[in-house]
């Protein structure tokens, strides 16, 4: 446990140096929720896409954060150097899906924000548990999938392009979940909250299948990049 | 435990020189006094241990990579070229800490260009023409 959390502290404290959440993804998340509602420009139509919205916005955001995430491992082999001496593989990917997960968290709670003043999109008293769960479920999800992926192209040429053309095909039954259980804690009129749970228990099987395939992938796949 | 060092020093360069070799010492359970010995050992003092590598020399990033490999306390060495981008007293300093290695049980295996001095280090000395053994020289054998 110590070195997944040595792992993340150092891919933060990277984070907290360069700035890449702050100065790139954000901003660029956010333009993609303006550029939603400038696109749209209905606000009940807006109010009821405001879910899918915001997690098409996240997985568009995470790209970049998976790219830099292992763009500071690739530029000098470190992340060769450090398979070579840490005692377990799967202890470098959980270390750096949890520092992942830190990042996209805060992006989601922005983002969530940003809904709510650009689209009006409401939650109430019953539907904040619910929205907590999945924002922590589908971030989760998330960020082992970004990891797995993200040493996939860590060292190949055009790494930019092919890191959205593999990841997000297979992030899509995690974008319809997220969306349809932010949709009912949003308190939409076409899902209850009870449908919401069933859309969670999807978003949690889908983070334990892809947690436990990329804890064992890690090794071979950053091995047959170096 | 294995320390490699090949051509690139395998260092993070948004975190200073200290930081680097504390994320190792982290993760093999080195302590704090581990990593004042190892930057101590390669000649990294404050001002340059403060400094983020990206900022550094390419011997200063060396030393760094060399501090970090100390503090592993790995038991085979790998090392390609160890001696590159290092002046006189950093070789000698590295001299030193892989005759201390051996001397621990380690297994230090490295490559070099320089094969006048590298019999002076090392025990065995292989020389590789063409891909194949030309000579193999194993000078603590009488024989």
């Amino acid at each position: 446990m110590n070195a997944i959390l040595a792992i993340a502290r150092k891919d933060l404290r990277i984070e907290w140096r360069t700035r890449t959440l702050l100065a790139r993804v954000v901003p660029f998340a956010l333009l993609v929720l303006v550029l939603f509602a400038v696109a749209l420009d209905s606000e009940p139509l807006l109010l009821r896409a405001a879910a899918g919205l915001v997690w098409l916005a996240m997985l568009f955001a995470a790209m970049l954060l998976v790219q830099r995430s292992f763009d500071v491992e690739t530029a000098d082999h470190a992340l060769d150097s450090l398979l070579s001496f840490v005692s377990s593989p799967s202890k470098v990917f959980f270390g750096k899906a949890l520092s992942m997960f830190v990042q996209l968290f805060a992006l989601a709670v922005v983002l969530l924000g940003a809904a709510v003043v650009l689209y009006g999109a409401r939650v109430d008293g019953d539907g904040v548990v619910l929205l907590v769960t999945v924002l922590i479920t589908a971030t989760i999800g998330l960020s082992v999938v970004g990891t797995l992926y993200g040493v996939v192209v860590a060292n190949m040429s055009g790494r930019d392009s092919l890191l959205p053309l593999l990841a997000l095909p297979v992030l899509a039954p995690l974008l319809i979940g997220a969306a349809r259980a932010t949709e009912a804690a949003l308190g939409s009129d076409t899902i209850d909250l009870a449908n919401g749970w069933a859309w969670v228990a999807l978003l949690v099987t889908y983070a334990v299948v892809f947690g436990s395939a990329g804890a064992v992938a890690f090794a071979p796949l950053a091995q047959s990049d170096s | 435990m294995v320390g490699l060092l090949g051509h690139d020093n395998g260092l993070y360069a948004d975190l200073t020189a200290r930081e680097n070799v504390e994320f190792v010492a982290q993760l093999v359970g080195a302590g704090t006094n581990d990593v004042e010995s190892a930057l101590d050992r390669l000649g990294i003092d404050s001002r340059v241990a403060a400094a983020r590598a990206g900022a550094l020399s390419a011997g200063q990033r060396r030393r760094t990579a060399l501090a970090a490999l100390v503090v592993r306390r790995a038991r085979l060495w790998l090392l390609d070229e160890p001696h590159a981008g290092l002046d006189g007293q950093a070789r000698a300093e590295l001299d030193g800490i892989l005759r201390d290695a051996t001397r621990s049980g380690a297994t230090v295996v490295y490559t070099t260009h320089e094969s006048e001095v590298s019999g002076a280090r090392i025990p065995r000395t292989i020389t590789l023409s063409g891909g194949i053994v030309a000579r193999d020289v194993d000078s603590a054998d009488p024989s």
